[in-house]
């Protein structure tokens, strides 16, 4: 919206009414992330079942990877088909770390995030500088040696069985060893990341990403580096990935490799397609869908993976934006004021 | 002398994986020269021919030389509706879309084939016996033969159909450049089609060949697709002549890895190349310097 206030309009117009100025309010980055950690802490309040409280852990943990990838897919337009392999490096990272040489969380979380952003960056580096989707394809092929890596590397990682014994997070001499604790804290983590990608959008970055993807060619003679923008970019998405196993691996304390396959990968994609690349909310509607919906479709058992085929297919022909922005008349009359 | 007799076994045995990759990189390039999409679901193609071989040969009892066309065009089938139903109505897709369509096409075939067949993994009988052949103290089995047989004449032909008929150098054309190849009168929207069932076809047909080997099962296709689509970029993306040779070579490291070094790492193979070429040299180890200039990558 901001993009669109034409220059020498003062911002604030003397006829603005109070509810449009709550509006504004209400749009700024701080204002939106606190709003969602609110609902998240309500919600969690309300529902306190630890089974659906650990649905809405797993919510939590799929949105900051999906948050980064929405960033990488809608505003830099291109295609990670990793980011699994990421996720599972910052889980495998911290879980050895801690586990194999008695590192402290506090340090290895840390670690397993520059370690993963290191992989993503040797990966992204040469890659990103083609023009076309190489992306997809190289970080396709990390994701599978990845997972040979965490099948075959027994010393280390267990093998196909894993490994478990994870420590517990402790915070401020507390250990995180409910849902419900748990739950606020990965939130928590959530509206920080929100709160990250929302200022990366609004920022000078957000506008040269989007330029980027509309027409990559009239960006770049423009003066934005597009190649290192993507770059970095796409180390921020691995990077929140990473962190995103983190909180996965204290939390189930148990890893094996079966959790970071190229499936996840396709599914967390999935995810940002269906709510709608070009806003990171679209990923947020679609992650929620996509975590939620499964439990209800528990019928199907093995099945659910051809309705996601058959749900992802049917949206990128008819409505390649997404769900997101659909206008459904209750939506609009509340617009309209 | 051992070493040597077990030296010739891996060299046979990674001509046969070889030609695999090959024929899948065949398809990967026919759709890519078409339409400049990368299929993801071309691996599913591979994993269709041989279930629907499984499935006419083994459950409907229908000969084996007749159940094999049949699934191979079955498989071209398949290929065509899903270039009709979800490829041609996208008015003007971006890549990113059309990377996620054929995503979304793969779990489609992937769940529609476990939905039909289970998750158990099937075999059809050797076409020529399972007699193995000797060849100086090592030993090649007949269905090998046919699988390199299948990929040279697969290779022939399509380079007869490129070069012969007005057919194949119009969809060469579409390759070179789709705006000018409409301008001179092509329709390019069929030659779309028709690659799409081509690439189909062959990747069909490399399944119905395969499975007396390698057993089939759902899910069979992901890997395979990848380890193709390694090999053609590692031959250059486009280039049948690099996905034939790419194929033998990268199916020749992966067997004698799996052989003298680990079996475990023998998948990275094929996709540690992947990285390293898309590392190294985006247009492929046959690409010459020039070539490299000139395409816009």
């Amino acid at each position: 919206m901001e993009e669109k206030r034409k220059p020498g309009i003062p911002e604030q117009l003397p006829g603005i009414s109070k509810r449009k100025k709550m509006k504004r309010r209400i749009k700024t980055p701080l204002a939106q992330a606190s709003i969602l950690f609110g609902a998240a802490i309500a919600v969690i309040g309300i529902v306190r079942n630890p089974y659906y409280v650990g649905i809405i852990v797993f919510l939590g943990i799929n949105l900051i990877i999906t948050s980064g990838l929405s960033l990488l897919m809608g505003y830099a337009g291109q295609i990670s088909l990793g980011q699994a392999a990421f996720y599972g490096l910052g889980a495998y990272a911290t879980g050895i770390l801690t586990t194999r040489f008695g590192l402290p969380v506090i340090l290895s979380l840390p670690a397993s995030i520059l370690f993963t952003a290191g992989v993503a960056f040797l990966v992204g580096k040469p890659t990103l500088r083609l023009r076309g989707h190489y992306l997809a394809m190289a970080t396709l092929g990390l994701g599978e040696i990845v997972h040979i890596i965490f099948t075959e590397l027994i010393p280390l990682t267990g093998g196909p069985s894993g490994f478990g014994n994870i420590p517990l997070i402790t915070l401020f001499g507390m250990e995180l060893d409910s849902d419900i604790k748990y739950a606020v804290f990965v939130w928590a983590i959530f509206a920080f990341v929100l709160y990250l990608c929302l200022n990366i959008i609004h920022s000078r970055i957000g506008r040269a990403l989007k330029s980027i993807h509309k027409e990559e060619q009239t960006a770049s003679s423009l003066g934005v580096n597009t190649a290192r923008l993507k770059l970095s970019i796409f180390v921020l998405s691995a990077g929140f990935a990473s962190l995103a196993g983190f909180l996965y691996a204290h939390y189930i304390t148990f890893l094996s490799p079966g959790s970071f396959s190229l499936n996840f990968s396709v599914l967390l994609v999935t995810m940002v397609a269906i709510g709608g690349m070009e806003n990171i909310w679209g990923a947020v509607i679609g992650t929620t869908v996509l975590t939620v919906l499964p439990e209800y479709l528990r019928f199907f058992k093995d099945f659910d993976i051809l309705i996601y085929g058959f749900i992802l297919i049917t949206i990128m022909i008819l409505r390649p934006e997404g769900l997101y922005g659909i206008k459904i008349p209750v939506g609009r009359k509340r617009a309209n004021g | 002398m051992q070493l040597g007799v077990q030296l010739l076994q891996y060299t046979l045995s990674g001509i046969t994986i070889g030609s695999i990759y090959a024929m899948v990189a065949i398809g990967f390039n026919i759709i890519y020269n078409a339409t400049g999409i990368i299929n993801f679901a071309q691996g599913e193609f591979v994993m269709l021919g041989g279930m629907l071989a499984v499935y006419l040969h083994n459950t409907l009892h229908i000969p084996l030389g007749l159940a094999g066309p049949c699934a191979a065009l079955t498989v071209m089938c398949v290929g065509l509706l899903f270039e009709r139903f979800a490829i041609y109505p996208l008015k003007t897709p971006s890549v990113i879309t059309l990377i996620i369509i054929t995503i979304a096409a793969s779990i489609l075939f992937k769940g529609g084939a476990m939905f039909i067949w289970g998750k158990d993994s099937f075999i059809l009988p050797s076409f020529s016996g399972d007699t193995p052949i000797n060849l100086l103290g090592a030993t090649i089995l007949p269905q090998s033969l046919w699988v390199l047989g299948t990929l040279i004449v697969i290779f022939s032909a399509l380079m007869g159909f490129y070069k012969f008929t007005i057919v194949g150098k119009a969809v060469k054309a579409c390759s070179y450049n789709r705006r000018a190849a409409k301008i001179v009168g092509i329709n390019v929207d069929r030659m779309v089609l028709l690659s799409f069932g081509l690439s189909a076809l062959i990747g069909g047909t490399a399944g119905v060949i395969v499975t007396p080997i390698t057993l089939v099962s759902y899910d069979r296709g992901s890997l395979l697709a990848l380890k193709g689509f390694g090999t053609a970029v590692f031959g250059g993306l486009g280039n049948m002549g690099g996905a034939v040779a790419g194929g033998l070579i990268i199916g020749l490291l992966e067997s004698y890895s799996a052989g003298l070094l680990s079996s475990g790492y023998k998948d990275a193979v094929a996709l540690v190349i992947l990285l390293l070429v898309l590392f190294f040299r985006p247009g492929g180890i046959f690409a010459r310097r020039e070539e490299h200039l000139l395409k816009a990558y």
